[in-house]
């Protein structure tokens, strides 16, 4: 950047900046508050990008405090990329940092579910297997690796953010209750949708997208939960066409 | 447990996830249908620079839809238009109840 680009680009985000120099209107003067109503532009836009972005931060914390968060946000991590559909993924970290909100210590969790079903609607599209697919001989079977769509997305948080975010998006869901909570996003057709994932079924995932044999797999998420049940969740990855592939490893001869 | 115990369970489990399946998946299917919305609740996650999620302004938008279940849109009841003639969804985006 240009030392004159720099200028401009601080004082769009400093109001207690100078006017860069050299701003003139059709007239030859100065042109102040035409960089004045930019400058607004640009800040009550992405405070509007930002309650888009995060309805349920929004919405737990009220227009106002949102308001206040987005504007010392924006101004912290302004856009670093055209694409505003994916602006404020530095937010999660932002909420945990600051400690008037320490005491909410799950809106950062939240914050990352939004931003990870965003994330599960821009990815890329892709071909999932049918059930059939699965049919392979029971020796086969362990030694089979599966492939995700790039639109399923994963999350783990000790608190209960699969409850929070039903509870202040759907109507008549449950109040939520503490505990931990893992989440599958995915992504059967055009929205995504975050589903709680039962005990052990976040291990498997992570085992299956680490390369593990869904023999291994499962070794791994019973010794994380006993009574694991993959049929169970296996149903959910193929109802939501979240499975791409299956590749059996063969012996070496 | 030994090997062949740890195969049969994965192969029962499996071949459970293949019978729920073939049950459930037509039922899963949905489709987009316009005019149906209530202001501000069309679907769309789209998020920020993009210009269709809860962007409709007065209820159903005719230019608005919202996820349902597939075969169902154009038998939602809706209730009749100011005019009285009957509100129907659409599958495609209507003419009618568009914002001023």
């Amino acid at each position: 950047m240009t030392e004159s680009q720099a200028t401009f680009h601080d004082a769009l985000l400093d109001a207690a900046q100078p006017v860069p120099l050299g701003l003139s209107d059709a007239q030859a003067r100065p042109a102040g508050r035409r960089f004045s109503v930019y400058r607004n532009n640009v800040a009550v836009s992405l405070t509007e990008a930002m309650h888009e972005a995060f309805p349920v931060i929004a919405k737990l914390l009220g227009k106002q405090n949102m308001d206040g968060l987005a504007g010392l946000f924006l101004r912290r991590h302004p856009p670093s990329s055209p694409l505003m559909m994916h602006y404020g993924e530095a937010f999660p970290d932002f909420l945990a940092g600051m400690e008037q909100l320490s005491h909410l210590g799950y809106l950062p969790d939240v914050a990352r579910l939004e931003l990870a079903l965003r994330r599960s609607y821009h990815a890329a599209d892709s071909t999932p297997i049918g059930p059939e697919a699965l049919a392979l001989s029971p020796d086969d079977l362990p030694r089979a690796q599966l492939a995700f769509a790039p639109a399923i997305g994963l999350l783990r948080s000790p608190w209960p953010i699969h409850a929070i975010w039903r509870f202040n998006t759907q109507d008549g869901a449950p109040k939520p209750q503490a505990g931990a909570q893992d989440i599958l996003i995915t992504r059967a057709e055009f929205d995504p949708v975050p589903h709680l994932l039962p005990k052990g079924g976040a291990e498997w995932i992570q085992a299956v997208q680490a390369g593990q044999t869904l023999g291994d797999a499962h070794e791994t998420a019973l010794a994380a939960a006993d009574g694991f049940d993959l049929g169970a969740l296996l149903a959910l990855l193929l109802q939501e066409n979240a499975i791409t592939s299956v590749n059996i490893e063969r012996l070496e001869t | 447990m030994s090997n062949t115990a740890k195969t049969l369970v994965i192969a029962s489990a499996v071949a459970a996830a293949i019978a729920g399946t073939a049950t459930t998946a037509s039922a899963q299917a949905k489709e987009k249908c316009y005019g149906v919305a209530l202001a501000g609740q069309n679907d769309c996650a789209a998020g920020p620079g993009t210009t269709c999620a809860g962007t409709s302004t007065v209820d159903y938008q005719g230019n608005a839809w919202t996820l349902v279940d597939a075969g169902t849109c154009a038998d939602i009841e809706l209730p009749a238009q100011a005019d009285g003639s009957p509100r129907k969804g659409s599958l495609e985006a209507l003419e009618r109840d568009l914002p001023a």
